[in-house]
């Protein structure tokens, strides 16, 4: 198996351009939002490297700033991903969502509430307790993910989600996947936290940088473990909820203003 | 399953060459060989050509592994590697004519590949103007000199053992 094992080393100007980017970033970083960046700079890990357990990628959703109508994170979510929005579906029932909006009201004061809903990248996910072959993981990082190359697209997961976050693949996708997202016919899939982003030293989302773009700034997408960075910061200060938090499912995306 | 219609191919593949080989048919041609072009970008794969026709499978089988469950993203053996290099300049895609790259020996071999169900076939961007490919571009003119080149049946019996 050795001569099989990957030799990042040999290819050719790879850390090279991993330096480079990340000196990239940090100038632009700087220029921007110093704090912010420098942290991202400092999770892009060599490409060679497994994700570790020493990271655990979360989020904050803060549903004050979340605005009715927008639907930024959801759009952004499916030009990087790939998946067909809903509403240009040719059969919008099944159609795959990787991320929703909800829009919630009150009955007694009539309080609305808006918060985008997604996997909620459980801590002990109950999809992955009970897919029967092993296709449905959490990564050391924390990332809950649907090994494709191994799903059967039984749906159990689906099922077994409280949140009704995964979709399952129904029809041919044709060649329209994009070239960092495989997906395809017969496999269940949900939101990956961006893993290619990630793994790609990004440091965050699609829809937490479109919320941001369009001034919201109700996601906030980063390592829960590490308490310098900015949403341990922001944990630490907002009061924030689980939805299902009676589930005891410890997931990684906590809510503000639920 | 995998290893037995791999099996299975191999027994196919060695049948038909015998039944290519013999009298008639191969005055009539048989059946049409695979399509082999160079790649757009670079001068050497990642292994020799023999060790990659052997054995191209092992390795995006082990690198699919390691990249899906623990998000390694070397690009030696990976697969979007393959296809940044190994895309037709006519479809842009590894697989999407008869001619193109994957397809064109998995058809002579008669084994069904599955990947591109979910992968896609094309590199990021077209293939002319993909980034990865502009300092390479000045090898256009060679590549263009010894643009394809057929496997003969003999070679492709030896893969098949």
């Amino acid at each position: 198996m050795s001569e099989m094992k990957p030799m990042s080393d040999n290819t050719p100007g790879s850390p090279e351009r991993r330096r480079f980017i990340g000196v990239a970033t940090a100038a632009a970083g700087l220029a921007l939002a110093p704090g912010v960046m420098l942290i991202e700079v400092a999770h892009g890990r060599p490409e060679d490297q497994a994700a570790s357990a020493a990271v655990r990628w979360g989020m904050l959703v803060d549903a004050t700033k979340c605005v009715a109508d927008c639907n930024e994170c959801v759009s952004a979510c499916s030009t990087e991903n790939g998946w067909t929005p809903v509403a240009e579906s040719k059969h919008p029932r099944q159609a795959p969502q990787w991320i929703r909006k909800l829009e919630l009201q009150d009955p007694l004061t009539q309080l609305e509430t808006n918060l985008p809903m997604m996997c909620q990248h459980c801590g002990e996910p109950p999809c992955v307790d009970v897919c029967p072959t092993g296709a449905s993981f959490k990564r050391a990082d924390g990332i809950v993910l649907v090994n494709r190359h191994t799903c059967i697209g039984c749906r159990y997961c689906m099922m077994a989600c409280p949140y009704k976050a995964r979709s399952l693949v129904h029809e041919p996708l044709n060649d329209t996947q994009k070239p960092d997202v495989p997906r395809g016919i017969g496999c269940v899939e949900a939101c990956t936290f961006c893993v290619q982003k990630v793994d790609r030293g990004d440091g965050n989302t699609a829809c937490a940088e479109a919320c941001t773009k369009a001034g919201h700034n109700a996601i906030l997408f980063g390592d829960m473990n590490d308490p310098e960075s900015e949403i341990s910061k922001r944990l630490r200060e907002l009061p924030t909820k689980q939805v299902r938090a009676d589930l005891n499912l410890n997931t990684g995306i906590r809510h503000h203003g639920i | 399953m995998k290893r037995l219609l791999a099996l299975g191919a191999v027994v196919l593949t060695t049948a038909t060459l015998a039944w290519a080989g013999s009298g008639d048919l191969a005055k009539a041609g048989g059946a049409p060989k695979p399509v082999i072009t160079k790649a757009v970008k670079g001068d050497q794969c990642v292994e020799p050509n023999d060790f990659m026709r052997r054995n191209h499978m092992k390795l995006l089988k082990h690198q699919r592994d390691e990249t899906v469950i623990d998000g390694v993203r070397t690009k030696k053996y990976a697969l979007k590697e393959c296809i940044n290099c190994h895309a037709s300049e006519k479809t842009g895609s590894v697989a999407a004519s008869k001619d193109d790259f994957c397809v064109s020996c998995h058809s002579y071999a008669a084994v069904k590949i599955d990947c591109f169900d979910c992968h896609s076939t094309k590199p990021q961007g077209s293939v002319a103007m993909h980034p990865l490919n502009a300092d390479t571009a000045h090898y256009k003119h060679r590549l263009a000199a010894q643009a394809t080149s057929r496997v003969s049946a003999e070679e492709m019996a030896g893969i098949a053992q």
